[in-house]
């Protein structure tokens, strides 16, 4: 896992703030290699007809605007528990999912009939639904402006993780498991892969014609030890990335298996915290989910506009006219990304799902919000206040079958100007806790109020780590907790988490998105103790 | 929505077409076949309208001890046969699975009519008629009105679905079940940010869903709660409306395995070894049932291996009567399996029951001195499985109750609590009610409920 690429290198972290699209792009063509390829090549000439042939129904039976999406995925788990397989299994998805502008109303349907004459007749039914809509809808849509496209483009990899032999794939899950089960106490080993190819063409009446390849793989370790009347579990903090199995082997999880294992044993020795106010030290596996929830998802502009009002909730960061150029979000070395086409990262693509070419764009500069994610339905309500015509191309649809709507590009903290580690950190901290990787995390429905936990707890004294902790939990409100932001490690110390499962929308989707970050530290944190006898 | 669904018959030439291509020791297919529109909308617009259809083929196989599958949903012979191949390829490569069971021959089920055509034939048009009704609802409430509801701005989400689904194997086994799920969601706003209130229904029949009750409801519940006081945190008693418990007592459902109980990682486990199977582990009023048959659930008779379900308790008295045994945990420990594996119990095909007393939340309030009255929950997560402790927050309509009546507004909570300690300090239960397909739960009343800090969200 500390194997890290030079990401710093190849991400946008230079890049001009709302740089045009063709830098991104040109920038996507320098990181090449083996199988990258970002060109004007024409795509699966089959997925190709069928998505052109949807668009011109759609148009013939009265949108004035409309697009289809082609999509083929491919998804392959394997699960291993102690000494044996607990399942291996290989999906694939097919179908073609249509949406449809009429008098400013959208409609969608989909279906798994990939044929001309399913598109057709999929295409009439998303514009039936989208006039069913218009009897209800009273304020029209308007599409920011997006440069008409054609190419392809694959997520550069070594090895495509579906195709390395299954034997592979379970030796190496049953050695990680073999070497943890032999540390004292450790009951219990579970090691999984989760591995992705998604093949999607899109087209749209505007003219765009692309189809892009992602690969992901997502590797998973949980340990159980049993102790006396106890059990502490440890799960590894392995990011899923947008990269091919050479990323996997570059874990060495068979080699580090037995280190994690003892830490779970380590963690039936742990002190339960005192709960009280600390200095919280953050390592970059923790931090990275507490960046998703509390920064992620508050600039998200239909959030912001309620859109998410019934299900994932509004958000703090609103209006937008009280909060452009004005909420002073935290302290002056907070920096906040996002971003589209960082190496590795889930959410890098060439174009979104509305084929809005990607790009890089600071949220919070000097700790003062700037700008929101954006798509081109939502981009106009907010041009004439951060000066950005286009969509920031956040439009993501995790299958045929779902419509495409606002999803969080990489959201990502960036590094101090000096060289800090966690240990010079550390080494300034009175009295502190570090926390390491992701536990449990709840926050409210306009994301002020949360609360985190993770996988290790570390007691600092007078600038050393004295011991472990247990049941640890750090509870904040956001603006107060970002604000109390005083020390952050430098590129040296930068980490590329991420996840496959964030949840939005209705029906609920789920889309993968990577959080790069340093650690940080974090002044007077409640810290609550979250275990209670029975 | 669009297509018919396969009958029956269609579905069992279907499979058995599919387990003609098969060369393994064992097969097992299961199809879904499903049809859904949804319609979402907010600020009294709506924003997506769509529907989907597809068929999703799981193809399992079994050579030589070693067991894997395989999921596609394209149906010509070539990709099905390409299917069944990778099921079989995948599984030769497999290690030997020593927890392997062998796939069921022929089983009796007893039919459930859990299929609606009121919910399959809720097209577009006629979602955003109810979508219509519901906000005309919404910004018409009736009653003493502090702003002018015309303003409010309203949000939700209407989803109807149908499905039919089928498991055989080479075996001979052969099960069926069709059924419909329809669920209408809404949060009214006001125009200020300071009130929030929120409503839904569903179930297996569009006749569960009355749009105009909702909106009506979620508006009333955002114009009280319009500029909340913030209270102490601390412990209080509160009163949960079904959609709260609904929210919160189903967490216990993941401890319910047997398995982990017996390898000393649930609530559930023993000190010393075993489960805490026939101990009190709840107030004597608490009953929790799990039964595809019963009216109020209609669930689905058998599970992902063909399993026939019955009813099963969980809870009966405040005493746990039961856990969630796989066929593979059932054979080890000799007992009856009862559909927890084959992601049998996860997915609840039988559904789940809290059975509930007599009285309403009205009276529930009426009888409380000073409490708390929360309308849901919001991202509740897991904090310590050794008791079962979860956060979350309250959202969208939280009220002080004082002398029997509701008095205040209050700002919402963060809570750390556990459904399983929380059964145990129970004051009251009021009546069950359905909430969504395949679940049942009543309001509670619980003593003592730890709310940790405050939440400025509205």
């Amino acid at each position: 896992m500390t194997t890290r690429r030079d990401f710093i290198k190849s991400t946008a972290l230079g890049a001009v703030v709302g740089a045009a699209a063709a830098a991104g792009t040109a920038q996507l063509a320098r990181a090449g290699t083996l199988l990258h390829k970002l060109s004007n090549d024409t795509g699966d000439p089959m997925a190709n007809e069928i998505a052109l042939a949807a668009i011109q129904a759609a148009k013939d039976a009265g949108a004035s605007y409309s697009d289809a999406r082609v999509g083929r995925y491919r998804r392959q788990f394997i699960a291993a528990r102690e000494h044996q397989v607990m399942g291996v299994s290989d999906f694939e998805s097919f179908g073609i999912g249509v949406r449809a502008l009429v008098n400013g109303a959208w409609g969608f349907a989909a279906t798994r009939d990939v044929s001309r004459a399913g598109a057709v007749r999929v295409a009439q039914r998303a514009v039936g639904a989208a006039r069913a809509a218009r009897t209800v809808t009273r304020t029209p849509v308007v599409l920011a402006p997006t440069p008409a496209v054609t190419g392809t483009w694959t997520t550069p990899v070594q090895q495509d993780p579906i195709d390395i032999p299954i034997e592979d794939k379970v030796a190496l899950l049953l050695a990680t498991n073999e070497a943890a089960l032999k540390i004292p106490g450790v009951r219990f080993a579970n090691s999984g892969l989760a591995l992705l190819r998604e093949e999607k063409t899109l087209a749209t009446t505007d003219g765009t014609l692309i189809t892009q390849t992602f690969v992901r793989v997502g590797p998973s370790f949980t340990v159980t030890a049993i102790g006396d009347g106890d059990f502490q579990s440890y799960t590894e903090e392995m990011a899923p990335r947008g990269a091919g199995w050479e990323y996997i082997t570059s874990l060495d999880m068979p080699g580090n298996a037995a280190k994690w294992a003892a830490l779970a044993a380590e963690k039936l020795t742990a002190r339960s915290v005192d709960v009280g106010r600390y200095d919280l030290i953050l390592d970059p596996t923790n931090l990275w989910l507490t960046i998703h929830e509390s920064v992620g998802h508050p600039t998200e502009l239909d959030r912001a506009r309620g859109y998410e009002a019934n299900y994932a909730g509004t958000s703090f960061v609103a209006p937008p006219e009280k909060m452009i150029g004005k909420l002073k979000y935290g302290s002056r070395l907070m920096n906040i990304q996002a971003d589209r086409t960082q190496s590795d990262s889930l959410s890098r693509c060439a174009w979104d799902d509305e084929g809005v070419a990607a790009e890089s764009w600071l949220l919070i500069k000097d700790g003062v919000f700037q700008d929101y994610q954006t798509v081109r339905d939502q981009a106009p309500a907010i041009a004439a206040l951060n000066g950005v015509k286009h969509s920031h191309g956040c439009s993501f649809a995790d299958s045929w079958d779902s419509v495409q709507f606002q999803r969080m590009p990489n959201v990502s903290l960036l590094p101090g100007e000096n060289d800090t580690t966690l240990d010079d950190i550390i080494a300034d901290t009175d009295r502190g806790i570090v926390i390491k990787n992701r536990g449990s995390w709840s926050i409210d429905q306009q994301r002020y109020n949360f609360q985190f936990s993770g996988q290790l707890f570390y007691e600092v004294k007078r600038g050393k780590i004295t011991g472990m902790l247990k049941d640890v939990a750090y509870q904040a409100r956001t603006p107060e907790f970002w604000n109390s932001m005083d020390m952050i490690g430098g590129k040296r110390s930068y980490w590329l988490g991420g996840t496959f499962s964030d949840g939005k929308g209705e029906p609920g989707q789920s889309s993968s998105v990577s959080h790069g970050c340093v650690p940080a530290r974090f002044r007077q944190v409640n810290i609550i103790n979250t275990a209670r006898s029975v | 929505m669009a297509d018919i669904l396969m009958t029956r018959e269609a579905m069992q030439v279907l499979a058995k077409r599919i387990l003609s291509m098969s060369a393994a020791d064992e097969t097992r297919v299961n199809i879904v076949d499903s049809a859904s529109g949804n319609t979402r909308f907010a600020g009294g617009d709506i924003t997506t309208s769509g529907d989907s259809d597809d068929m999703v083929i799981a193809i399992t196989s079994t050579v030589d001890g070693r067991r894997a599958s395989s999921t596609t949903n394209l149906t010509d012979d070539a990709s099905l046969k390409r299917a069944v191949d990778t099921a079989e390829r995948l599984a030769k490569l497999s290690p030997q699975d020593l927890e392997i069971v062998p796939e069921l021959g022929p089983q009796q089920y007893r039919d459930v009519n859990a299929s609606n055509a009121d919910v399959s034939n809720l097209d577009a048009r006629a979602r955003a008629y109810a979508v219509e009704q519901l906000i005309t609802a919404a910004r018409t409430p009736g009653g003493a009105m502090p702003i002018d509801p015309a303003t409010l701005f309203v949000a939700g989400f209407l989803e109807a679905s149908s499905a039919v689904r089928c498991v055989a194997t080479s075996k001979g086994l052969f099960a069926y079940h069709a059924s419909t799920d329809v669920s209408l969601s809404c949060t009214a706003r006001t125009p200020d940010g300071t009130g929030s209130g929120y409503a839904s229904a569903g179930g297996r029949a569009w006749t569960a869903v009355d749009p105009g009750a909702l909106g009506m409801r979620a508006a009333k519940k955002a114009l009280a709660s319009r500029n909340p006081i913030a209270i102490e945190p601390g412990r209080y008693t509160v009163i949960l409306e079904p959609r709260a418990v609904a929210d919160f007592i189903p967490g216990i459902v993941s401890s319910l395995n047997a398995r982990s109980a017996d390898e000393g990682r649930s609530a559930f486990s023993k000190k010393g070894g075993g489960t805490k199977i026939g101990e009190k582990i709840a107030d004597a009023r608490v009953t929790l049932t799990s039964d595809p048959f019963d009216s109020d659930l209609l669930g689905q008779p058998f599970d992902s291996d063909g399993l026939p379900l019955k009813r099963v308790v969980w809870i009966e008295n405040g005493i746990l009567k039961n856990l969630a045994y796989s066929r593979f945990w059932a054979r080890k420990k000799g007992v009856e399996a009862n559909g927890a594996g084959g992601g049998g119990f996860g997915h609840n095909p039988s559904g789940l029951k809290m059975s509930g007393g007599s009285k309403s939340v009205d009276e529930l309030i009426a009888e409380t001195d000073r409490g708390i009255l929360v309308t849901h929950f919001f991202y509740i997560r897991s904090l310590d499985q050794r008791t079962v402790m979860l956060t979350g927050l309250t959202r969208d309509g939280t009220f002080l109750i004082e002398n029997g009546k509701i008095t205040k507004s209050i700002k919402n909570f963060r809570w750390n609590d556990s459904p399983l300690l929380s059964l145990a300090r129970l004051a009251e239960i009021g009546k069950a009610e359905p909430i969504e397909a395949g679940l049942v739960m009543p309001s509670l009343k619980i003593n003592d409920f730890t709310f940790s800090s405050l939440s400025d969200a509205v």
